[in-house]
């Protein structure tokens, strides 16, 4: 009797809540995964920590917890160094490298994988073998071709040796390998020229290709240090890696100052790729390339 | 099908020669960009190598006095050693850590988007900004893994301005720089593990360990010979985060070949020895490709699966 009576509202909660049941008790794994982010991370909570802390409480020693939070050390930060004309001129040398690579590397990489032209071989064999040299061994002659162009010290210096990379016309070639011959070899029987097959029947399946090409290409200009190093002098003409390296050398006491200019420095970037974390890790994937 | 093959072979002969001018104009000017800036900059390599030169105004031939003076300097062969060790140690650790994160990574849990990003997310962050923050966690009076150690009552350390830690903590920082990207090549091998492989093992009795040991684990022999090359071609033109930190030191402890060579031309305006540096790193990052494209031949049967 009292079984019958209990049943009844005993079926409803236990189906209402059934898709609870599984998530109730959270998995073990949570005991690794969440070390494992706070390894990851801490260096970059520490970053925005210090960054909002005064200058006595970065000298404490164990670190702890700022009291409040104090924006000042970013307006300083903003002051002390030339921030807006270093984000500027890394997005310039970054967007034009991206632009430069999407459209040479995909006009080359077509023609390398679909235009029978003499020479076209020995051309794609001579752009691999560059695929192989590592920056630091040209870095020297390149300065001097530079010098010679009359760029040095210029963003000019920064964006010509990044305007076409012989990563990008592989992986454009290797695109275009893969599309059917049939799909332009009907559009050059109604008699398109190469150039209107590229744009119109090619382009709108190149998205993702282009988009991997854009992402790498962008984060490597964007996070470059060393060329830009060694061709610019000016800090007008500095990127923000490079002017934040010469803003450490004159800040090196001052912690909170320059840790929130390593936050400025790193906004754009890690906001880009909050946005498009999926993005970024396919284009990593796919390719195999930092 | 006939039919389309007679017609295209109709209109080869008509569009040959368009293609030739079309072709060359479509390449030229990527072509020459990497002509101007990766190509003859190799051979000039080479040449800067035999010439004594400040790399501002012209040189003289001193023929083989960069190699031979290369082969005399202790610090030369310092720099070579570390970035070995350097190698040595960051490599194996990246790849050993990468695979256990990988795995855990790829299993079904609530806010994994989160958990990946917070892996992925030194991948993005610039070299200069690495080592801004690795000062601060490694600083001797006041860092956070100090302040760790300390809570652990270990006595503290002096990491980067220590000569023997100065190197294994240029190591940890890249580790953590580069880790995301290892996760990711493996994350995407076992993604592509075919899943009835897992299936048929599962239905064959085999425990979940047993099934990563195997069957997954065989099938990421690509991806870490791919990692093994390319990590190692990474780690010998290793550069920013030492120059950004340590400066090479305290007293060359971890300076390694490239800092070296910026070093010798930029410091002591003496390009023509960088170049032959520059170009003896060269021939060891060839070695290393070559061997590269011989795995990647002898592995590449398992990437069919």
């Amino acid at each position: 009797m009292s079984q019958t009576t209990l049943a009844p509202p005993h079926r409803p909660t236990r189906i209402a809540p059934r898709p609870r049941p599984r998530r109730r008790r959270p998995s073990p794994l949570h005991l690794l995964l969440v070390p494992l982010t706070v390894v990851m991370l801490g260096p970059l909570i520490w970053m925005v920590l210090l960054s909002i802390s005064t200058e006595a409480e970065t000298r404490r020693f164990p670190p702890g917890l700022p009291g409040g939070v104090h924006w000042h050390n970013y307006v300083d930060a903003w002051n002390q160094g030339p921030f807006g004309t270093w984000l500027l001129n890394s997005t310039i040398v970054s967007v034009t490298c991206v632009v430069g690579n999407v459209v040479f590397c995909a006009l080359a990489g077509y023609a390398f994988a679909r235009i029978p032209f003499f020479g076209s071989r020995l051309l794609f064999v001579a752009v691999l073998a560059t695929l192989m040299v590592p920056f630091q061994i040209v870095m020297l002659p390149t300065l001097i071709v530079v010098r010679d162009l009359h760029l040095t010290d210029t963003l000019g210096a920064l964006i010509a040796p990044n305007l076409a990379t012989p990563f990008g016309i592989f992986l454009m070639r290797q695109f275009f390998t893969t599309v059917p011959r049939e799909l332009e070899e009907a559009a050059r029987i109604d008699g398109a020229g190469r150039l209107r097959t590229l744009l119109r029947i090619m382009l709108p399946l190149m998205g993702p290709t282009l988009a991997t090409l854009s992402v790498l290409t962008f984060l490597n200009v964007w996070n470059d240090f060393l060329w830009p190093l060694i061709a610019i002098q000016s800090p007008g003409n500095m990127t923000i890696q490079m002017g934040l390296q010469n803003f450490q050398g004159s800040h090196l006491t001052n912690w909170p100052v320059l840790m929130a200019a390593t936050v400025i420095s790193q906004v754009p970037v890690l906001a880009l790729f909050v946005v498009a974390q999926r993005f970024f890790v396919r284009s990593i994937a796919s390719s195999g390339f930092k | 099908m006939a039919v389309a093959t007679a017609g295209r072979a109709v209109r080869r002969g008509s569009l040959r020669r368009g293609d030739q001018l079309t072709g060359w104009a479509f390449v030229s000017p990527a072509v020459l960009l990497i002509a101007v800036f990766g190509l003859i900059p190799v051979v000039w390599s080479l040449v800067l190598s035999f010439q004594q030169t400040d790399l501002t105004s012209g040189g003289t031939w001193s023929g083989a006095a960069n190699y031979t003076k290369m082969v005399h300097d202790p610090v030369f062969w310092q720099a070579a050693r570390q970035t070995l060790l350097y190698c040595v140690l960051f490599v194996p650790v990246t790849m050993a850590l990468a695979v256990p994160i990988a795995v855990l990574l790829n299993q079904k849990v609530r806010g994994m988007t989160f958990y990946r990003m917070a892996v992925f997310a030194p991948l993005v962050t610039s070299t200069v900004a690495t080592g801004v923050i690795f000062s601060w966690l490694y600083n001797p009076q006041i860092g956070l893994i100090n302040a760790g150690l300390d809570k652990l009552g270990l006595p503290q350390q002096g990491f980067f301005q220590s000569t023997g830690q100065a190197l294994p903590a240029v190591v940890g920082m890249t580790v953590w720089g580069w880790l995301g990207f290892a996760v990711i090549i493996y994350l995407s091998a076992l993604q592509n593990v075919p899943r009835e492989l897992m299936e048929a093992a599962a239905l064959d009795g085999c425990g979940r360990f047993r099934a990563f040991w195997k069957v997954e684990l065989p099938l990421l022999a690509p991806a870490s010979s791919f990692l093994l090359v390319w990590l190692t071609i990474n780690a010998l033109q290793l550069f920013d985060e030492v120059y950004v930190t340590t400066k090479g030191g305290p007293l060359h402890a971890s300076t390694v070949l490239v800092y070296y060579l910026y070093q010798q031309a930029f410091v002591n305006f003496d390009g023509g020895y960088a170049a032959a540096i520059g170009c003896a790193l060269f021939v060891v990052i060839l070695f290393v490709t070559v061997i590269q494209l011989w795995m990647g031949r002898r592995t590449s049967h398992y990437e069919a699966g």
